[in-house]
């Protein structure tokens, strides 16, 4: 069955995306791992869309990147002004925020 | 009719002509090699590049020998059919995405000239760019724009041309502000990357307008999508289209034309682009990024010449657009300093030139103007490339580091006045044989006025041209090219030059810093000798003075305006077409093509009609060429030179002539219009309306909710909290703070720590509802 397939990529996506958010300490690096994730989403989203033949999959993939690229501006925003705040954008370094 | 039938010959095809969608996948794969191991390779990823380039240009060599023989094998006046393959791409509710490749004339003219340029430039940037620290990404841009442009070139459906379009976009952005050290170079890259995508919006609504207008037909009539661009054409000339549909996707997809084309009054991104280095400007903003918009009228010529009504009564707005963009970019090349900035304005001038004949009906000369204006505008800027190279320690400032280098560089010298001479358009070099078409058929469709305007371009650039010439290679020696040494002269330049803070530096101080202007290597010098063969020699593949045997481009690349039968849905690559020839010798307005609804067939190209050469003609447009020459010459002489004191300093002197040279040195003011004025306009009253909002809507609402929950808590607290809970808590708190204990470590702060607990969580969480579910 060829959903299998594209659900094995997108799994495949999905770890490397989740691996990257864990262990990666770039903040710019986190951002691109979690639209890894994002778009890991939406080729299952494409693929059983495909497997159910209408287009509902597609447009949810399609807002999906829209609102991905919203997100990776705040995110890269946010990074910009911790790193004229602190002169690092390493994880790490950002740890006040604890109980 | 069956003796019209017998005289149609069956096609030729040929394994060129049938992959020559390769052409475009062979660089992209070379990008995809060079981003991911170029760095490890014995020449940091340059020979990757070079390698897929000249393949690239062997194939579409290849394409464009068999293209001919195809045409050869046609009867005289039939219908020459494109090579069209298309794969399924993508399905979605039922809709089916081609992609594809449609190799006619115009894409193999046009693939011949990006696969050359391209090479050319990189084999130039091997050298320029030496031991530049982002050597690599800057051949991965390089590779991935040429594999867009020539995408967008075989492009069978407007979705290809889209993606080629943007892929080209995106690239000019990388190499445009390759140097993005300097705040400069990056603010360039971003205006060239916005104002362009200010036109893309035009592509993308036009591209939608072209496929709900004409989905229906195409796929009744021809079998195809409203995407693909042949049955867009057909459609566009059956007399079909809604007049008024048609003409606002033509305006939208000109919108797109205007970015991509640094066409009035979207051009201002262009002369900021020469930020980026020298090769890039050579081969993005002389000869293929920048006629990509050309490409796209001429591609959907159709849809332009029903939409604006080419050829009948009055001006239209291309011609307006383009004859406007001639005059104002001509006029501002003459206060630049800097010698890129000349060639960029001259560039917009003679994007100009293409416009004008496109809107005047002049096809064929404005296709041909982009095939000979690529090969001497690239060797313009790479000439003035290896000056800054070789000679003025990476400056472009005519006025204060060049002069007298004639002597010094024969060869760049050389190169230079064969271009300039091909530019001008002086006989018998290229520009000659294109420009004057232009002008010529513009005038002989009715539109005098225009004409005058193109003579007075032409004039124009003559003059500008010469006084860069003047400037540069004649006079005295200037600053750096006067062999003054580099250190005491950078200081003064990082003050009035932004070219100059580029990187290259660190190499070349060690590599030649110490000895004065020299000829430049040959890898530089090879390109350039190259181009200005072809600058000479390019215009003969279609030289109209000598008659209809020399019209060779035009017998290739022109489509015959025939009506061809419908064909039946199907199969791709149908070679042979059958159609109804025409009997006229001539095949002037005998053919019904976009004039009237052709009866029994489609048309894919309207019938267009062609100036006849006359020499009276020709010898006005060139005594205005050698006007402007001589005219230049005798000011720039007097005026740099021998400081003649009646004009230096005449525009602080004359108030018409100060307030001309302030318009033109402000740039007419269009920046600060867009800057100031509508980006102001726009992005003040939002960042406003969002404050607003802010401030009244969303706080009010926080403040309001506050409140009341200060209330209801302050009564939960007196009644509840303390007589009820407390009990419990103060148990229950014993119980937490052991548990605290053990679990504050993991409140670390680190959230990456988080993200762990966050995604294991999830994963137990998931592992249940499988085990629950099964």
């Amino acid at each position: 069955m060829l959903v299998n397939q594209f659900l094995f990529l997108a799994a495949l996506l999905f770890c490397i995306g989740v691996y990257g958010v864990i262990a990666r300490k770039n903040a710019v690096l986190v951002l691109m791992s979690i639209e890894l994730i994002l778009n890991a989403v939406n080729l299952n989203f494409v693929a059983f869309a495909l497997r159910s033949g209408n287009a509902d999959g597609h447009t949810f993939a399609l807002y999906i990147i829209a609102i991905a690229a919203a997100e990776v501006g705040v995110g890269l925003a946010l990074v910009l002004l911790i790193f004229r705040n602190r002169k690092t954008i390493s994880l790490d370094d950002l740890s006040e925020m604890k109980g | 009719m069956i003796a019209a039938a017998e005289a149609l010959q069956t096609l030729s095809s040929g394994w060129f002509l049938e992959h020559a969608w390769l052409i475009p996948i062979i660089p992209a794969i070379g990008f995809a090699i060079i981003i991911l191991f170029g760095k490890k390779l014995p020449m940091k990823g340059s020979e990757i590049g070079l390698l897929s380039m000249i393949a690239s240009l062997v194939l579409a060599g290849g394409t464009a020998m068999q293209w001919i023989d195809r045409v050869g094998s046609g009867a005289e006046g039939q219908f020459i059919a494109p090579v069209v393959r298309t794969w399924n791409w993508w399905q979605i509710g039922g809709m089916n995405f081609t992609i594809g490749q449609s190799i006619d004339g115009l894409a193999v003219i046009i693939l011949v000239v990006v696969a050359f340029i391209s090479t050319l430039v990189q084999l130039y940037s091997t050298e320029y760019l030496n031991g530049d620290r982002r050597y690599t990404h800057f051949f991965a841009a390089l590779t991935l724009f040429s594999a867009g442009m020539l995408a967008m070139v075989i492009a069978e459906d407007t979705i290809l041309l889209l993606l080629g379009w943007e892929i080209m976009g995106l690239c000019s952005f990388m190499l445009i502000g390759h140097w993005w050290e300097d705040g400069a170079n990056s603010r360039a890259a971003l205006k060239a990357f916005f104002t362009v995508r200010t036109g893309d919006m035009g592509l993308l609504i036009g591209v939608a307008m072209l496929y709900f207008a004409s989905n229906d037909w195409t796929t009744e009539h021809l079998g195809v999508s409203g995407f693909s661009i042949r049955g867009i054409s057909a459609w566009a000339l059956s007399g079909e289209p809604n007049s008024t549909v048609i003409l606002v996707a033509a305006v939208a997809l000109f919108i797109a034309a205007i970015g991509k084309s640094g066409q009035f009054p979207l051009h201002t991104w262009l002369p900021d682009a020469m930020a980026g280095p020298t090769p890039v400007s050579s081969l993005l903003h002389s000869s293929t990024m920048v006629v990509a918009g050309v490409f796209l009228v001429s591609r959907l010529y159709p849809v332009f010449f029903t939409g604006f009504d080419i050829l009948g009564t009055g001006g239209n707005l291309i011609m307006v657009i383009g004859a406007i963009t001639i005059v104002i970019a001509a006029a501002l090349a003459f206060v630049q300093n800097d010698i890129k900035k000349v060639l960029a304005y001259s560039t917009v001038s003679q994007l100009g030139y293409m416009m004008l004949g496109l809107g005047a009906g002049a096809w064929l000369p404005a296709v041909f103007h982009i095939f000979t204006h690529a090969f001497f505008k690239a060797c313009l800027f790479l000439g003035a490339g290896s000056i800054s190279h070789s000679a003025s320690h990476h400056s472009f400032d005519m006025k204060k580091d060049m002069g007298g280098l004639r002597k010094v560089m024969p060869i760049t010298f050389t190169t230079w006045i064969i271009s300039t001479l091909a530019l001008c358009g002086v006989f018998p070099f290229s520009g000659f044989f294109s420009k004057d078409e232009i002008i010529d058929n513009v005038g002989n469709n009715g539109y005098q006025m225009f004409m005058i305007i193109g003579l007075l371009g032409a004039f124009m650039t003559a003059a500008y041209m010469t006084r860069a010439t003047y400037l540069t290679f004649f006079g005295e020696a200037r600053g750096a090219s006067a062999g003054e040494h580099h250190d005491e002269h950078a200081t003064a330049h990082a003050a009035h030059d932004s070219h100059d803070s580029h990187d290259a530096h660190d190499a070349h101080v060690a590599d030649h810093g110490d000895h004065g202007p020299h000829e430049s290597g040959w890898r530089i010098t090879l390109p350039l000798v190259l181009l200005a063969v072809l600058a000479l020699s390019s215009g003969l593949l279609n030289a109209t003075p000598f008659g209809e045997k020399w019209e060779r481009i035009k017998t290739w690349v022109e489509p015959r305006a025939e009506v061809v039968m419908e064909t039946a849905p199907g199969g791709p690559g149908h070679s042979k077409l059958l159609s109804v020839p025409s009997a006229a010798e001539e095949g002037h307005h005998d053919s019904p093509c976009g004039s009237e609804t052709p009866e029994e067939g489609v048309c894919y190209a309207p019938q267009l009609v062609h100036a006849k050469f006359k020499w009276s003609k020709a010898m006005l447009s060139l005594g205005i060429v050698f006007l402007g020459i001589a005219l230049s010459w005798i000011v720039s002489t007097m005026l740099y030179t021998r400081k003649d004191k009646r004009l230096v300093g005449l525009t602080e002197r004359n108030g018409v002539l100060r307030s001309g040279y302030n318009l033109l040195v402000n740039k007419y003011y269009l920046d600060a219009l867009y800057e100031k004025v509508i980006v102001k306009a726009i992005a003040g009253p939002i960042a406003a309306a969002a404050y607003w909002f802010n401030q009244n809507v969303l706080d009010g609402i926080l403040h309001a909710i506050a409140a009341v929950s200060r209330v209801f808590s302050g009564w939960v607290y007196r009644n509840i909290d303390q007589r009820v809970v407390d009990g419990t808590v103060n148990n229950s708190g014993k119980a937490t703070k052991g548990a605290g204990g053990v679990l504050a470590p993991v409140q670390s702060g680190k959230v990456s720590q988080y993200g762990a607990l966050l995604f294991s969580a999830a994963a137990v969480a998931a592992l249940v509802l499988v085990i629950i579910n099964s």
